[in-house]
C-alpha cells in the first residue's frame, strides 16, 4: 500500500508542474489584454502622453532608470524602510496578539485600548509623527510599523482563540509542558491565521511606505514618483507604481509559498475548475 | 492497577436548579480487569469516565488508582475519546509520540512496535486527513498506549465507526489488553460490544446516574458472538437494560 501512495504522489507531481505553467499563463491573460488596448489608445493618440504614456514608453523609462542605477537605489531605500517597519510592527503584533490570545486578563487590560487605536486612520497620525520624529527615516519606519502591527495582532489573537478546546483536553491528559503545548498545539493551530496576518501586514507596511514617502522624503520609490510628477514625467510615475505592484505581489507570493509548505496538513476545499 | 471509585454526588447547577448526574456510584475494579459500562444516553457514563480520568474534579467523593488519589489528568490514566482528537498538523508517528521525541531511540522503537500492533504499517508519515475514521482511532489508541498507562479509559471509542471496522478494532483492543494487561474501562451504548469485551458489565441507571447492576461475564476468550452461552448472557444484560429504560415507577 505505501508503494501505491508513492507512485500516485509522483503522478501528482508530474501533472502539478503542467498545471503550474497553465496557472501562471492564465494569470497573465488579463494584464496582457489591458496592455494591448492601452498601447493602441496611445498609438492612436486618443490621449496625450502626459496623461497616459503608452506601455512601451513606460518600459523605456524603466530601462533608463535601471541603466542609471537610480531605480535600484530608490528601491533599496524603500525596501529597507518597509522591511524594518514590518519587522518592528509585525513582531510587536505577533507578541501582543499571542499575549492577549493566551490570557483573558491581558485581553481585558490591553485589547480595548488597542482596538481604539486601530480605528484611527493612520493618515491622521502622520502629521503627529512628523512633528515628533521629523521627516527622517524614524517617522517613516514608525508609520510603517503602526500599519503592520494591527493585521498581525488581530489575526494572531483570533487564531489562538480558535484553537479547538477538545485538543486542550488531550494536551492535559498527555501532560504537555507549557512549552510543548505552545509548540505542538497552540502555534500550529493558530498558524493559518498568523500567516494570513503576515500577508495583510506586509500589504499594510507597503501601503504605509507609500504614504510616508509621499509626505516628503529625498529618496525612495515614493520620492521618485513625487519628483517625476513635478516635472510631469508621467512615465516615471507609472514605473514607480508598477514597482510597488511588483514588489507587493512578490512578497505576497512568498508568504503564500510559506502557507503551502507549513499548512499542507490542512484538509480544506481548494476550489473547483 | 486497581481502581476504587466512590462518587457520592456529581451535579451540574443549571438555571432551573441542580441536576444530579451521578449519585452514589461506588465500585472497585481489580488490576487487569476489563469493565464495560452501558446505559441510556444522558446517564452520566461519560461524566463518570471524565472523573476517573481527572478531567472533572468538581464532584463529591474520591477516585483512587492503586493508592494514588486522582486529582488531575495524567498519562497514568490513558484516555481515548469518541472522536480521535489527533493533531491534524502532525503525522501518524508524530501524533503517537506527541511531546516525546522520535529521535530518542527507545521512543522510536516503541512507536514502531505500536504502529505494528494497531496495524498501521506504511502510514507512519500520513497526516490525519489521509486516514479513515477507524485508522485515526487506532492512532489515538496507540498514542494512549505509548505512555504505558496504568488504566485505559475509552469513551465510546468505536461509536462512530461502521460495524466491520468496529469489530476489527474490538479485536485489536482485546489483543492489546491480552498483551499489556492494562486495566480498562470502556463506555459504550452497544450491548454486544459490552458483553463481548468485558469481564464485567456495569449497567447504569439514569436520573440520577448510578450503577444498577454489575454482571460478570465469565466467558473465555476468544468469544464468539453466535455462541449460545454468549447469547444467554447478552439476554441477561438486555433484560436489566430494559428494566431501567422504562420510566421509574416510584416518581
Amino acid at each position: 500500500m505505501p508503494s501505491d501512495i508513492r507512485t500516485s504522489r509522483q503522478n501528482v507531481r508530474n501533472t502539478s508542474n503542467h498545471k503550474k505553467v497553465k496557472k501562471i499563463l492564465s494569470g497573465m491573460i488579463v494584464p496582457i489584454i489591458i496592455a494591448v488596448i492601452w498601447q493602441c489608445i496611445g498609438t492612436l493618440e486618443l490621449v496625450t502622453q502626459i496623461v497616459l504614456p503608452t506601455p512601451w514608453d513606460i518600459v523605456l523609462a524603466a530601462k533608463n532608470l535601471l541603466a542609471s542605477g537610480l531605480l535600484l537605489t530608490h528601491l533599496k531605500v524603500s525596501f529597507i524602510r518597509a522591511a524594518v517597519g514590518f519587522i518592528i510592527g509585525g513582531g510587536l503584533g505577533l507578541f501582543f496578539g499571542t499575549l492577549v490570545g493566551l490570557s483573558t486578563r491581558s485581553e481585558h487590560l490591553l485589547d480595548p485600548s488597542l482596538q481604539m487605536i486601530r480605528t484611527v486612520p493612520h493618515l491622521a497620525v502622520t502629521p503627529l509623527f512628523i512633528l515628533w520624529f521629523g521627516l527622517g527615516d524614524t517617522s517613516k519606519v514608525l508609520l510603517i510599523a503602526l500599519g503592520a502591527f494591527f493585521p498581525l495582532y488581530v489575526n494572531t489573537f483570533l487564531g489562538i482563540r480558535r484553537v479547538d478546546a477538545k485538543l486542550f483536553d488531550v494536551a492535559r491528559i498527555l501532560e504537555f509542558s507549557k512549552w510543548k503545548r505552545m509548540k505542538l498545539l497552540i502555534l500550529p493551530a493558530a498558524l493559518p491565521n498568523i500567516l494570513l496576518g503576515v500577508r495583510l501586514s506586509l500589504g499594510a507596511a507597503w501601503l504605509s511606505l507609500v504614504v510616508a514617502e509621499l509626505m516628503g522624503s529625498t529618496e525612495g520609490v515614493g520620492y521618485m514618483i513625487m519628483d517625476a510628477r513635478q516635472f510631469s514625467n508621467t512615465d516615471i510615475v507609472f514605473v514607480g507604481i508598477i514597482i510597488f505592484a511588483l514588489v507587493g505581489k512578490l512578497t505576497d507570493s512568498l508568504v503564500r509559498l510559506m502557507e503551502h509548505h507549513f499548512l499542507k496538513w490542512q484538509d480544506t476545499y481548494r476550489g473547483g475548475a | 492497577m486497581d481502581i476504587t471509585i466512590d462518587i457520592r454526588d456529581k451535579s451540574f447547577k443549571k438555571e432551573r436548579g441542580v441536576v444530579h448526574v451521578l449519585d452514589h456510584v461506588y465500585f472497585h475494579i481489580d488490576d487487569g480487569e476489563f469493565i464495560t459500562v452501558i446505559g441510556p444516553s444522558g446517564c452520566g457514563k461519560s461524566t463518570l469516565l471524565k472523573i476517573v480520568a481527572g478531567l472533572d474534579t468538581d464532584y463529591d467523593g474520591s477516585v483512587y488508582i492503586g493508592r494514588q488519589k486522582v486529582q488531575k489528568p495524567s498519562v497514568e490514566q490513558g484516555f481515548v475519546f469518541q472522536e480521535h482528537r489527533l493533531f491534524p498538523w502532525l503525522t501518524v508517528e508524530e501524533n503517537i509520540a506527541a511531546d516525546l521525541s522520535l529521535n530518542n531511540a527507545e521512543i522510536r522503537k516503541k512507536v514502531d512496535e505500536l504502529i505494528d500492533i494497531v496495524r498501521l504499517g506504511g502510514f507512519e508519515k500520513a497526516y490525519p486527513k489521509e486516514l479513515s475514521g477507524g485508522m485515526s482511532q487506532r492512532v489515538a489508541i496507540a498514542r494512549a498506549l505509548l505512555r504505558k498507562p496504568s488504566v485505559l479509559l475509552l469513551d465510546e471509542p468505536f461509536g462512530a465507526l461502521d460495524a466491520f471496522t468496529r469489530s476489527h478494532l474490538q479485536e485489536v483492543l482485546l489483543q492489546v489488553w491480552a498483551e499489556t494487561k492494562t486495566t480498562m474501562i470502556l463506555v459504550t451504548h452497544d450491548l454486544d460490544e459490552s458483553v463481548y469485551l468485558g469481564n464485567r458489565v456495569a449497567v447504569m441507571d439514569t436520573h440520577p446516574g448510578r450503577i444498577r447492576h454489575l454482571i460478570p461475564i465469565d466467558l473465555p476468550f476468544p468469544r464468539r458472538k453466535t455462541h449460545p452461552s454468549f447469547q444467554k448472557l447478552r439476554q441477561k444484560v438486555l433484560r436489566e437494560f430494559e428494566t431501567i429504560s422504562e420510566p421509574p415507577t416510584t416518581l
